[in-house]
């Protein structure tokens, strides 16, 4: 490892401090260094949005962002959200609408909508899908995905 | 068979919510790139940057000098026979395909050095330091061009670019056709698309120094196809490889093909006994993956003055890319376009031909739809140019033109037979649920507003669920008509049924289980499904051309009632009942009109483990293994309605309603059904308004990113209604239809019509996929131009 800087980071509650070349990419931190294999990478160029992780409470591409620029950040992953014997209600409503289908951009999806459903009113689907736009799947084509957070907000 | 009627189906039919789902919403599915493995070496590819160019030398000393790299390989260090796409077909000719380019390359993206290094990032700084001398050659870009005679060759020992030519006719089409009142017609250009999985291609290959056996786990839709191949290439027995598709994210065909990534690094692998890995990128994945569909076709149809079809003709050119992908053929998708461009319709004279033509450009493969998106949309907007000829809403001109029930079975001028399927029925349903005659009077007050809104039809058939007897791909050597279902009660109870097929999202860990609780009378949440695992089964293709439900269903549809009549036998002993009197649910087995009942668990423990329960002669053996073979295949089919309407200034289309009528038979799970159904009109929709493969007249390739190959978002599909016919199948066990693809099917022609419908009035006809609001606006300005 080259020139190698020790980063702090609080990852859906745990803390750890690694060795890691300044080049290494945030996604690539979660995935190889912590063994977080959850968030996906899709593009690498900032389009597609699977890698989409929270730092500091706003979403954000994990795949445009070196793992040194996240030291001292608080990072949530979509394995913080909840547990396959206990899943989160925005889970369960992904699964109640069949809001995935390959499950390979729902990771990023997850995070996208946590902060959609933290930050903003999501009064129409307009509004909704327009919240969703960072985010491609290929799948599904949304409409199940935007039945599950407007159930969600709905909930709020 | 045993026990009575008396219970009906519960899973089958219910909206049943995935098995897989858990694992995936949390972090906890297990991708290809997911898989961790210690002191892997990961493969860089340099690739080609010339479409046509012979290689003149490749140096490769500074990259294999660099710290951490493992090894640099060439096509000089590997001794790998090409692999070659067969054919049975006439006029066909298969080309070499090397897993790094020998001598030639030929498109942009194909591999020439591999560098192994211990990271990838060490790898891909290595990449930069390998030095390939290049001389250009011409490249070969329009497939018209590359059909002629005097065009440069892509393959010498082929003799020619067109790679496969076929022909179909029925009738004098061309007599017909001069005699018909009324043509119509034009130049069709449906353009090149790509699948564009959300996940990248990648795959890890494990050698096992003690036992010499291989281990490849690869984002592929087809693994037993590749264990199969390799076995072969490599000339080891089958079960000294093993091919694992595990959790894969998404495929549409582009990753239903054989790789040369994937045989590189199992043989690298093998080389070094050790693990060897390649996790592609998005620059990897649209330069390299199969690309789809890229025809041209010149296309008529003669009807009488009623407006019933005389006759249809077609030429069409298939740009096919480089080469001759393996297992598919590049006849694939061309031939495809000619076998269904008849459609759901009678057509009593017909003569289709077309070429296969290489070019420098990724090669082409399946992809969703294969060949019928394409088809369908030249057909749909010639019956919708006829209808507005001869003044007939295009409604009622199907209405006159589609197979009728007692017409069934029809056979197509191609071979194909409609068995029996449910054509009218879905148009009028979608008719109706759209409200389609208000929908004309709503038009009718928009027009006269100046707003340009249409609303386009499509009705099509396709042949799903193919069995033994029609090859997934013309001429093809490899049987994809058959599936294995192994299940087997084992000694606590549990069930386990495995396949030879590969789900990437389809939910068949769910739908399968679903067949097998209400045919073996199991509980749903004790049956495991195996699939993606050229070891589950002896025999195994994968998941594509939409077989999985209907072969696999019926495999264990078959399976489960021979375990089932096997433990009511072992039941019937147990209980001191006649088998007739026994029946099973939710995983016991019991006698009816009475509380005397044991669980699966109880009667697994007595047959296997119970020492002296049973006498040996009744000791029965609970596990089956059932091939099923649908022979033919069966017909699907759907009417799609879209409503759209044009922005003047921007040449934005929005799409205000989207139905689709559809039978794919008996439903096994209608939220599935949905989510394919969904998913197949988002794709299409892309493929009519925003996605197009561009390479320039290099061959070099303009789309290499998101930014510029452009998918839709969640602004950009519709709300989808859908309508499910449920009539089943009379030729497949269990009354099941494929339903994987037809969303992408029916879309684009749509979406054409829609298009021509609402542009109507300035005088534009839809004669291009995909109308992007640039295409719009010159059609719109060319029109205006013509009309002024």
């Amino acid at each position: 490892m080259s020139n190698p800087r020790v980063i702090s980071t609080v990852v859906n509650g745990v803390q750890y401090e690694r060795p890691v070349e300044p080049r290494l990419l945030l996604s690539d931190f979660l995935r190889q260094t912590l063994g977080l294999t959850g968030t996906h990478v899709g593009c690498e160029h900032g389009v597609c949005g699977a890698c989409t992780v929270l730092i500091d409470g706003h979403s954000a591409r994990a795949c445009l962002f070196f793992a040194v620029q996240a030291d001292g950040s608080r990072i949530e992953t979509v394995e913080g959200l909840g547990d396959v014997d206990n899943l989160s209600p925005l889970q369960e409503a992904f699964r109640e609408h069949h809001a995935l289908q390959c499950g390979f951009c729902t990771p990023g999806m997850l995070m996208t909508c946590v902060d959609l459903l933290r930050k903003y009113p999501l009064a129409s689907d307009a509004e909704i899908r327009d919240g969703l736009s960072g985010n491609l799947c290929r799948c599904t084509g949304y409409d199940h995905i935007v039945r599950a957070v407007r159930a969600m907000a709905a909930k709020r | 068979m045993s026990g009575g009627a008396f219970l009906r189906p519960k899973h089958i039919g219910a909206r049943v919510k995935r098995v897989e789902d858990p694992r995936l919403l949390t972090g906890q599915g297990q991708f290809t790139d997911d898989r961790i493995v210690p002191g892997a070496l990961h493969v860089a590819f340099r690739r080609s940057d010339h479409a046509h160019a012979r290689i003149a030398g490749i140096g490769t000393a500074a990259a294999a000098s660099l710290p951490g790299v493992a090894a640099v390989y060439t096509a000089a260090d590997l001794e790998v026979a090409p692999v070659r796409a067969t054919s049975r077909m006439r006029n066909y000719h298969a080309t070499a395909i090397h897993p790094l380019a020998r001598d030639t390359v030929r498109y942009v993206g194909e591999p020439v050095v591999a560098v192994l290094a211990e990271n990838r990032y060490i790898a891909e700084d290595a990449l930069e330091l390998v030095e390939i001398a290049y001389e250009p050659l011409a490249p070969v870009t329009d497939p018209e061009g590359a059909a002629r005679g005097d065009a440069p060759l892509l393959h010498e020992e082929a003799g020619t670019n067109v790679l496969a030519q076929r022909e179909f006719s029925q009738g004098d089409a061309e007599v017909e056709m001069a005699a018909a009142p009324v043509r119509v017609g034009g130049r069709f250009r449906f353009y090149r698309k790509t699948p564009l999985a959300i996940e990248n291609r990648a795959c890890l290959a494990e050698w096992d120094r003690g036992r010499r056996s291989l281990t490849l786990t690869t984002t592929t839709q087809v693994p037993g196809i590749i264990r199969d191949l390799l076995a072969d290439l490599l000339d080891m027995p089958g079960h000294g490889i093993r091919v694992v598709a595990p959790d894969v994210g998404g495929g549409f065909g582009g990753k239903a093909s054989l790789y040369p990534e994937e045989v590189l690094i199992a043989v690298l692998a093998r080389k070094l006994g050790r693990a060897v890995r390649w996790t592609g990128d998005r620059l990897e994945d649209l330069t390299s993956t199969s690309q789809g569909f890229d025809e041209i076709v010149d296309a008529e149809l003669g009807l009488d003055a009623e407006g019933r079809i005389l006759a249809l003709t077609a030429e069409v050119v298939g740009d096919v890319g480089a080469y001759s992908i393996y297992p598919w053929t590049a006849a694939l998708e061309p031939v495809q376009v000619i076998s269904f461009l008849p459609g759901p319709y009678r057509v009593p004279a017909y003569r289709g031909h077309v070429r296969a033509v290489a070019t420098n450009k990724a090669p082409t493969g399946p992809y969703r739809g294969v060949g019928r998106p394409v088809s369908t949309f030249v057909m749909e907007r010639l019956v919708d140019m006829a209808a507005r000829r001869l003044g007939v809403d295009p409604a009622e001109l199907r209405r006159r033109n589609l197979v009728r029930e007692d017409e069934f079975p029809y056979r197509v001028a191609s071979g194909i037979v409609w068995d029996s399927s449910a054509f009218g029925e879905t148009l009028d349903s979608a008719c109706t649920a759209i409200g389609y005659d208000t929908l004309r009077e709503e038009q009718a007050k928009a027009r006269i507003a100046g707003r340009l809104y249409g609303i386009g039809i499509a009705t099509y058939a396709e042949l799903t669920g193919i069995g033994s007897r029609i090859s997934a791909a013309p001429g093809m050597p490899i049987n994809t008509g058959t599936e294995t279902a192994s299940i087997r009660l084992d000694s606590t109870g549990a069930v386990t049924a495995s396949f030879g097929v590969a789900s990437h999202g389809q939910g068949l860990e769910t739908t399968l289980a679903q067949v097998i609780a209400d045919e073996l009378g199991a509980r749903l949440d004790g049956i495991l499904i195996v699939q993606g695992d050229s070891a589950a089964v002896a025999h195994g293709t994968g998941t594509y051309a939409s077989r999985s439900a209907v072969l696999a269903g019926g495999a264990a549809t078959q399976a489960s009632r021979l375990l089932k009549e096997r433990i009511v036998r072992a039941a019937s002993y147990l209980l001191e009942a006649a088998v007739e009197d026994i029946d099973a649910a939710d995983g016991r087995v019991f006698v009816s009109g009475t509380d005397r009942s044991l669980s699966f668990r109880e009667v697994a423990k007595a047959v296997y483990s119970e020492m002296g329960r049973l006498p040996p002669e009744v000791r029965e053996e609970l596990e089956v293994a059932k091939i099923y073979d649908p022979v033919f295949g069966t017909t699907s089919s759907a009417t799609h309605i879209a409503v759209l309407e044009v922005d003047p200034k921007t040449y934005k289309v929005t799409i205000r309603r989207y139905v689709v009528a559809e039978d794919c038979g008996r439903v096994i799970n209608p939220m599935i059904v949905d989510g394919q159904v969904h998913g197949g009109v988002a794709q299409g929709i892309g493929a009519a308004l925003c996605e197009e493969v561009v390479y320039d007249d290099m061959g070099q390739l303009l789309t290499a990113s998101l930014a510029d190959y452009v998918i839709p978002a969640a602004g950009g599909v519709p709300s989808i209604e859908t309508i499910h016919l449920d009539t089943e199948s009379p030729s497949t066990l269990g009354g099941f239809r494929g339903m994987g693809e037809g969303g992408t099917i029916g879309a684009p022609a749509a979406i054409a019509n829609a298009l021509a419908d609402a542009l109507a009035p300035p005088g534009v006809e839809i004669f291009e996929l995909p109308m992007t609001p640039e295409r719009l606006f010159r059609a719109i300005e060319t029109a205006k131009a013509k009309g002024a």
